[in-house]
């Protein structure tokens, strides 16, 4: 069992990352490398003490329950209550709450509790496949540049500074705009500007992993590339990634609300938290109809808050000289 | 050191190469004809394709991709970004309009997140695990977590319509240019986006001054006898901020990315709302002048972060760079 096995015991998509703060992964790489002895010794393995650690982070605990919550009631609330996210209707034109809807009504006189669930659904969905997607990409290109080396890592390396010196939420606008606004659009431009972060993370675990002698042996004993790659590097690169791709998730769900704030991302009638607060523009709506704002408002402040939480404890976890 | 420079300097041109490519190229195979927004389809008289054929040969826009990109290459080498499709006027003097105002919001914001965030980065460091550290983590992790134009909001809620304390649109009261009247304006935008920055910041002061606290040479310090403000101010500060000279360097892009929505809510008229106008109107010429300008200013003061990491840090200068 390693560190990363234990992200199984939980959903593996709940990672999320930090940002400045160098994750200096010698200390669990050790871990990863040899962690099979010591798991039969009778004291704790190392999974089961990361976990506790964890566990120990009232904040990261409380951002997992929360976290898990809100997906659960987005996912299921529509099964079981009967929810109309796109309902037209005149006479409901901007009513404020009642009985029947917890929080009133828009400018179509749709449902804002029930545009507020499906749009939950949008904007975690976007968060959790942009982060996800951005997470592969950075790892399969870290891993080549930091494996191979040479011309290969030099190339990598440079589209890495080209993309980070990009503004993102400009470029992805560009994107967004040309493109015509679409899920498919919006997670594919995430992904494709925000994996530079996972990319030099994992080069830089792989350059210190190739030199391992696990490594040097599989080498040694005719193991190919993309065979010590798979079964030597990346299973190693696991835990300090989660870190990074727990990050990106809020960052992706940020950069989804931003984008679709502005009109360029999740394409009406299609509710997500973002999209639900573009007409808030009007000074009418923000001045007079807080129902119709607050809610998504605080519901991306809340999952956003939620995940660096849990992006906060799985950093002490995997490091522990940054524990509190 | 000149060396490091001038190496330095050679990538980032090779990046600014790579960057001025993808761009050229993602611009012309998006889908979306520029001389399709100039020529308005319901106002328009005559022969429209003719117009639009004639107006793509003279923007240059019939040549191949290859033959369009050293063109402009060309241009950019003698200053010419090009010139807006929508009004013809330079890109140059375009931007040169909107530098100011962008300039104005952006350090009035990093002047702010310095503000917040290195106090509380401090306070937390020196009284770790106390209630002040909790409340100031709490806070920073709120900072980062709530979408500036949520909170843009919410103050203009707040302080624009019901305390009515504050102006929430564009740079100036028509007509006024008092100094006041300025500030007036840019308070809330500022500190909207100020705070956004205050949140890492905070993160970056707070973890790098506990690790320089542990430090052998600061312990030594405190049990000469050395008082704990003396320790923390001559020598433990010194050390930590350093680091928040590249994490400043490393936002500017984020900045930018925060500057194009705050301009669009607060009507401030800068380069971030001129490059969502772009954007809209498929002003290519804008748009790559746009983002070239950013990526010029990032990668300079990437390199003047790194620059001056080696004058304030001697021991940079010594190890090898690892890009």
């Amino acid at each position: 069992m390693t560190v990363s096995g234990h992200g199984d015991e939980h959903d593996p998509e709940f990672v999320v990352s930090t940002d400045l703060a160098p994750v200096d992964a010698s200390p669990d790489l050790r871990t990863e490398v040899e962690p099979e002895d010591e798991g039969a010794s009778g004291e704790l393995s190392p999974s089961r003490l990361a976990w506790k650690r964890f566990l120990a982070n009232r904040l990261a605990v409380a951002g997992l329950v929360i976290l898990s919550a809100l997906i659960i009631l987005c996912v299921f609330l529509p099964v079981i209550m009967n929810l109309e996210p796109n309902a037209v209707d005149a006479a409901q034109f901007r009513k404020g709450p009642s009985d029947g809807r917890p929080l009133g009504s828009d400018s179509a006189g749709r449902d804002v509790f029930a545009r507020l669930v499906y749009g939950g659904r949008v904007s975690l969905l976007v968060g959790l496949s942009a982060a996800f997607s951005a997470t592969v990409i950075g790892m399969a290109l870290g891993a080549a540049a930091g494996f191979f080396g040479g011309f290969v890592d030099g190339f990598i390396s440079r589209v890495t500074d080209v993309v980070l010196s990009f503004p993102t939420v400009v470029i992805i606008i560009i994107v967004a705009a040309f493109a015509g606004p679409s899920l498919k659009v919006l997670i594919l431009s995430i992904a494709l500007f925000e994996w530079p972060t996972a990319c030099r993370l994992v080069r830089g675990l792989t350059l210190s992993l190739r030199e391992q002698e696990s490594v040097v042996a599989a080498r040694g004993l005719g193991g190919r590339s993309l065979h010590i790659l798979r079964r030597h590097i990346v299973p190693a690169t696991i835990a300090p990634l989660t870190v990074v791709a727990t990050l990106l998730v809020a960052q992706a769900i940020l950069l989804e609300a931003a984008l679709s704030f502005l009109g360029l991302g999740v394409p009406p009638p299609t509710a997500s938290w973002g999209n639900m607060l573009t007409e808030s523009q009007s000074l009418t709506i923000l001045e007079s109809m807080p129902w119709l704002w607050i809610p998504p408002g605080a519901a991306i402040a809340v999952a956003v808050l939620a995940v660096n939480f849990v992006g906060d404890g799985l950093r002490e976890m995997a490091d522990p000289r940054q524990q509190r | 050191m000149l060396a490091f420079v001038a190496r330095r300097l050679i990538i980032s041109v090779l990046v600014l190469f790579g960057i001025s490519i993808l761009l050229f190229a993602m611009l012309r195979w998006m889908p979306g004809d520029p001389t399709e927004a100039l020529l308005d389809p319901l106002s328009f008289t005559g022969d429209r394709e003719a117009a639009l054929a004639d107006l793509r040969r003279r923007l240059g826009l019939d040549r191949s991709l290859v033959v369009q990109y050293f063109s402009w290459l060309r241009e950019v080498m003698q200053g010419n970004l090009g010139y807006s499709y929508v009004d013809g006027r330079p890109v140059t003097e375009i931007l040169g309009d909107r530098l100011g105002a962008t300039v104005r919001l952006m350090s009035a914001s990093v002047f702010i997140g310095l503000l917040v965030g290195v106090p509380l980065g401090i306070v937390a460091a020196i009284r770790k695990n106390s209630w002040l550290d909790y409340f100031s983590s709490a806070g920073s992790l709120l900072m980062i977590s709530v979408p500036s134009f949520f909170t843009a909001l919410v103050g203009i809620y707040v302080f624009g319509i019901k305390l009515g304390w504050l102006p929430t649109s564009g740079q100036n009261t028509p007509g006024e240019t008092g100094l006041l009247d300025s500030l007036e304006h840019l308070i809330l935008p500022a500190s909207i986006l100020g705070l956004s920055l205050a949140g890492p910041y905070m993160r970056y002061v707070r973890s790098s001054l506990l690790e320089v606290l542990s430090q052998d040479f600061l312990v030594t310090a405190r049990s000469k006898g050395l008082t704990r403000l003396r320790v923390v101010g001559r020598h433990a500060l010194a050390n930590a901020l350093i680091p928040l000279i590249t994490v400043m360097a490393v936002q500017l892009p984020a900045l930018f990315g925060g500057a194009v929505v705050i301009e669009q809510m607060f009507a401030w008229p800068g380069m971030g709302r001129m490059a969502l106008d772009a954007v809209n109107a498929r002003n290519y010429p804008i748009i790559l002048g746009f983002v070239m300008f950013v990526s010029i200013l990032v990668l300079l003061s990437n390199l003047a972060a790194d620059v001056l990491y080696a004058i304030v840090d001697p021991r940079v200068r010594t190890g090898q760079e690892e890009s």
